[in-house]
């Protein structure tokens, strides 16, 4: 990474003796798209709010453009803040809502006019100036949020949960939208969500937090195909993690032997000593069905249950006492429960996460 | 038709009646012909309010009432709006004390009060004065602003002042061009309250006025003591007609606020 726009250098922020966020590093470069994603209570608003000025850290720095920012009030920060209840001023108009940040500013009015109009045009709400937030659609209403917090321009926009309360097509289009608006103005944005299907789609890197940490950050790509502990694994998507012992170890990677006798060849990982134990994890997209035996990672299973999903069939497989959620393809719709098959695998999709 | 929702029903009648009867009694005294003040009711006539207006007794007592009530809202109104928004950051130690305190003087005996104000004001020269009258009135008056305020101030979602905040808005640049105008309602309805608090006073009223600020209610307590005349009722009358007017205020200003927030 060229030189960091943001850092949070060794920040710790506590309540008392409860720890939110423990001993954070985190570096943004400028014009990048972070989410900061995790389960509730992991720490990820508190983050965003320290950013943002409202919450001070207890311990450590927050530099921004090389300056340390963590003393300065929210309103001297320049940055855009997108609330999940958007946040509006009740009791004024739309346009009055997206001149705000101007005003504050002290932008001579007729200036003002023109880029509120500008900004209303950009999240097409051009036509609802001159009404009252409380006539608006919630999806209206995050727009003129998001007008609100980019129409003067910030160097960074905080979004925390944006998109948290609209159904899933508006949420969609929006995700669509805001990336659009991030690549066209070049925006520095830190993005927080719970969902990971929203991080995946949206962010150039994802910063995953289970408690306070940071669990794993990299590309969704990376995040969601390499996942670094069982935590990632298990809250990136669905997967099947198995737990076993490394049993030897050779050029081409490992064989992991699971209970119950079973073993399978694990592509990447080295340096683990052999008996140590692991845990594999196997997406469920990455299981084949297939009626014959191949030579390495092939299970025999029964068929437990299958669900149709439109797309593909969910289904729930036993591999001698261990169970695996598999996605298979619908041509598989004749295979009842209670049916036997072949379940493999390639080495290159088991992978193996810490505990 | 229940059983239960026929003792409901004549439960209902019975307390409205037991609340309402009193004023339903004065009123039509309020227009009577005769000198005396009770029923039959001879005739009808404005006479009472005629004299309301231009005895001179009455009408003094009209205009102190209302100085005294204006001069009462404003300073009640100003305190109690601030005590609210010092009181909100609940990080402030002792606000649970503080705010307790501040409804103290909704509790505490108006006698007792009136006593130690009456002492107090001799020695600052207050005594027998408007400004006496209007700060021991606004000492009562407060705790309704407050209440009113903080329940307002409490409706304020704190998200919205971030915002502000996020915008570039200082402290108190939030506070005028958000907060107040978003509290509004509650601080109107606390300023109705003080007013009517300060027209019904009478116990403070009696301890430290002086003959020059005889309130509406005072005149009222005095005359029924004196000379039982109709022109009390005719008061009433006005106290009624105002009362509904105020409580028509602040509904219209809580309804007009519930129909802005309606999403």
């Amino acid at each position: 990474m060229t030189q960091p726009y943001i850092r949070f250098d060794k920040v710790t922020k506590a309540y008392g003796d409860f720890i939110v966020v423990e001993d954070l590093y985190l570096d943004i470069a400028k014009g990048e798209f972070v989410s900061l994603l995790g389960p509730s209570g992991s720490g990820k608003t508190t983050i965003l709010m320290m950013l943002a000025g409202f919450e001070p850290p207890t311990r450590g720095a927050v530099i921004v453009d090389e300056k340390r920012i963590d003393q300065l009030p929210p309103h001297r920060r320049n940055m855009g803040v997108v609330f999940q209840s958007y946040a509006l001023f009740p009791h004024m108009t739309v346009a009055d809502n997206v001149a705000f940040p101007l005003e504050m500013r002290g932008v001579p009015k007729a200036n003002r006019k023109q880029l509120v109009d500008r900004a209303l045009d950009m999240v097409q709400l051009g036509t609802m100036a001159d009404r009252k937030p409380s006539q608006l659609s919630g999806g209206q209403q995050q727009r003129v949020a998001l007008a609100r917090a980019l129409v003067f321009e910030p160097a960074v926009v905080l979004m925390d949960e944006p998109l948290g309360a609209l159904d899933k097509q508006l949420r969609e289009q929006m995700q669509l939208d805001i990336r659009d608006l991030h690549k066209r103005l070049g925006l520095t944005i830190i993005f927080v969500t719970h969902d990971q299907s929203e991080a995946l789609t949206m962010s150039d890197r994802i910063a995953v937090f289970n408690k306070g940490r940071i669990e794993q950050i990299g590309t969704p790509n990376e995040i969601y195909d390499h996942p670094t502990t069982r935590f990632v694994a298990d809250f990136i998507g669905e997967t099947n993690l198995l737990d076993g012992a490394i049993e030897t170890s050779d050029a081409n990677g490992l064989i992991v032997a699971l209970p119950g006798n079973k073993r399978i060849r694990v592509a990447a990982g080295s340096g683990e000593a052999t008996g140590a134990a692991v845990t594999v994890s196997l997406r469920p997209e990455k299981i084949r069905l297939n009626s014959d035996a191949g030579s390495e990672n092939s299970l025999p299973v029964t068929i437990l249950d299958s669900v149709y999903h439109g797309d593909h069939l969910r289904m729930v497989l036993d591999a001698q006492g261990t169970r695996l959620i598999a996605k298979a393809d619908r041509r598989f719709g004749d295979l009842q429960p209670g049916s036997k098959a072949i379940a493999s695998f390639d080495a290159a999709d088991c992978w193996l996460v810490r505990s | 038709m229940s059983m239960l929702r026929v003792l409901k029903i004549v439960f209902a009648v019975a307390a409205m009646t037991f609340l309402l009867a009193p004023l339903v009694a004065i009123l039509p005294l309020a227009f009577t012909s005769s000198v005396f003040l009770n029923y039959p009711v001879p005739g009808y006539s404005t006479r009472w309010f005629a004299e309301l207006f231009t005895a001179d007794v009455w009408r003094r007592a009209i205009i102190n009432s209302l100085v005294i009530g204006l001069g009462v809202t404003v300073l009640a109104t100003v305190l109690g709006t601030l005590a609210a928004v010092g009181l909100r950051e609940r990080r402030l130690p002792f606000s649970g004390v503080l705010r307790t305190a501040f409804l103290l003087p909704m509790v505490v005996p108006a006698v007792v009060l009136g006593v130690g104000m009456q002492l107090l004001f001799v020695r600052m020269g207050l005594a027998n004065s408007y400004l006496g009258v209007i700060f021991a009135h606004s000492v009562i008056a407060v705790p309704f602003v407050f209440v009113n305020v903080s329940a307002a101030l409490q409706g304020v979602d704190t998200r919205v002042e971030r915002a502000a905040a996020s915008l570039g808005a200082s402290p108190i640049t939030t506070f005028r061009r958000v907060t107040l105008p978003l509290a509004t309602p509650g601080i109107v309805s606390g300023a109705v309250f003080a007013f009517a608090t300060s027209l019904d006073e009478v116990i403070l009223t009696l301890f430290v006025a002086g003959p020059n600020q005889r309130t509406l209610a005072r005149q009222m307590f005095s005359t029924i003591r004196e000379n039982i005349s109709p022109a009390i009722a005719a008061a009433a009358f006005l106290f009624i007609v105002g009362t509904i007017l105020a409580a028509t205020i602040v509904m219209l200003v809580r309804w007009k606020s519930a129909q802005r927030r309606a999403a």
